[in-house]
């Protein structure tokens, strides 16, 4: 796992675009990130490595089962729906209980967001992994299909040979997006591009250590 | 935590208030901001708005003007801060949203427009 000069979890709000100062128009993904709270510190000495685990999404607290309850109890924040853990490249600065905001993150800021792609569905092999599939026309007959899958030397199927299946709902990470806008009033982040994910859904924001 | 709401706020910082609002049909001169050469400067356009797409910050419209006989149409995103002013300088009354015939019916007898009355 890279370590992170700054992280949080957010939920992805939606697209829309912004003006630049030239006029340019900037493609926009509205992130709502935080107030993260500090639920755990893990150090050197204890765990072998420096992180922090943050929690985000104030839920009921009758939505959490007990143990989850509990660990959030001790570290004296309200009940939580997520936790996720970014190795903070110096915890020195941050305690327990501690409520992380957007401001920490700079306009122009390059940051790499996480979140779960929005699931396809079944799909064939041409949409799932890009294969060419056959001629239109000419009476070719062979349209979206794989083709062979193998020579009859193997006697088996290589494992990763792409096939049709479930695509979609994986985790997915896209690596330096700028930072186009901070809102810390209403805890929004603006990145340009699109992210992973259907709105609403949540998404972890990295910012690299250099 | 509504999400189009959130959208709505964070669009509304550029939403240009300040300009009138155009309609297909209606005769217009765009004064936009053009880079030339390191420079800015401003620079008109006058025709006639033949279609506008969209609302809220995707808001844009086409304006078309036959210059030196060749037909020339522009696409102006709305809310650009590039757009100095529109000039409104005739409503013209049609019954279409698009009107992308004209077009074809370029030859001048074809492209008259009737002004609405208030």
């Amino acid at each position: 796992m890279k370590t992170v000069r700054y992280g949080m979890i957010g939920e992805k709000v939606g697209m829309t675009r912004i003006f630049s100062k030239d006029g340019l128009v900037i493609p926009v993904t509205v992130i709502k990130c935080g107030p993260c709270y500090v639920v755990q510190k893990r150090s050197q000495e204890k765990e072998g490595y420096q992180s922090l685990q943050l929690g985000y999404g104030e839920i009921k607290e009758k939505k959490l089962n007990k143990p989850r309850l509990g660990h959030l109890k001790k570290a004296g924040v309200p009940p939580l729906r997520f936790l996720a853990e970014f190795r903070f490249e110096s915890v020195d600065g941050y305690q327990v209980g501690q409520v992380l905001k957007v401001d920490g993150f700079q306009v122009g800021d390059k940051v790499d967001v996480t979140g779960v792609s929005k699931g396809k569905g079944f799909q064939g092999v041409v949409r799932r992994y890009g294969y060419g599939g056959g001629p239109a026309t000419h009476g070719s007959m062979f349209y979206r299909e794989p083709g062979s899958i193998g020579g009859t030397d193997a006697e088996r199927v290589f494992k990763g040979k792409g096939l049709p299946g479930r695509m979609g709902r994986d985790t997915v990470t896209v690596k330096n997006l700028e930072v186009v806008g901070i809102n810390p009033e209403r805890d929004l982040l603006l990145i340009k591009g699109a992210v992973p994910g259907p709105a609403g859904s949540r998404v972890l924001v990295r910012k690299k250590a250099l | 935590m509504d999400r189009a709401r959130v959208l709505k706020t964070v669009e509304g910082a550029f939403l240009r208030e300040d300009l009138p609002q155009v309609a297909p049909a209606d005769l217009v001169r765009v004064h936009f901001k053009v880079v030339e050469g390191g420079k800015e400067r401003i620079q008109a356009f006058e025709g006639l708005v033949i279609s506008v797409k969209n609302s809220g910050i995707n808001k844009s419209f086409t304006v078309r003007k036959v210059s030196f006989g060749v037909g020339v149409e522009k696409t102006f995103p709305f809310h650009s801060p590039r757009i100095e002013k529109i000039e409104l300088i005739r409503r013209g009354k049609v019954r279409r949203a698009k009107l992308y015939y004209l077009r074809e019916k370029s030859a001048k007898e074809s492209r008259i427009e009737e002004k609405r009355e208030e």
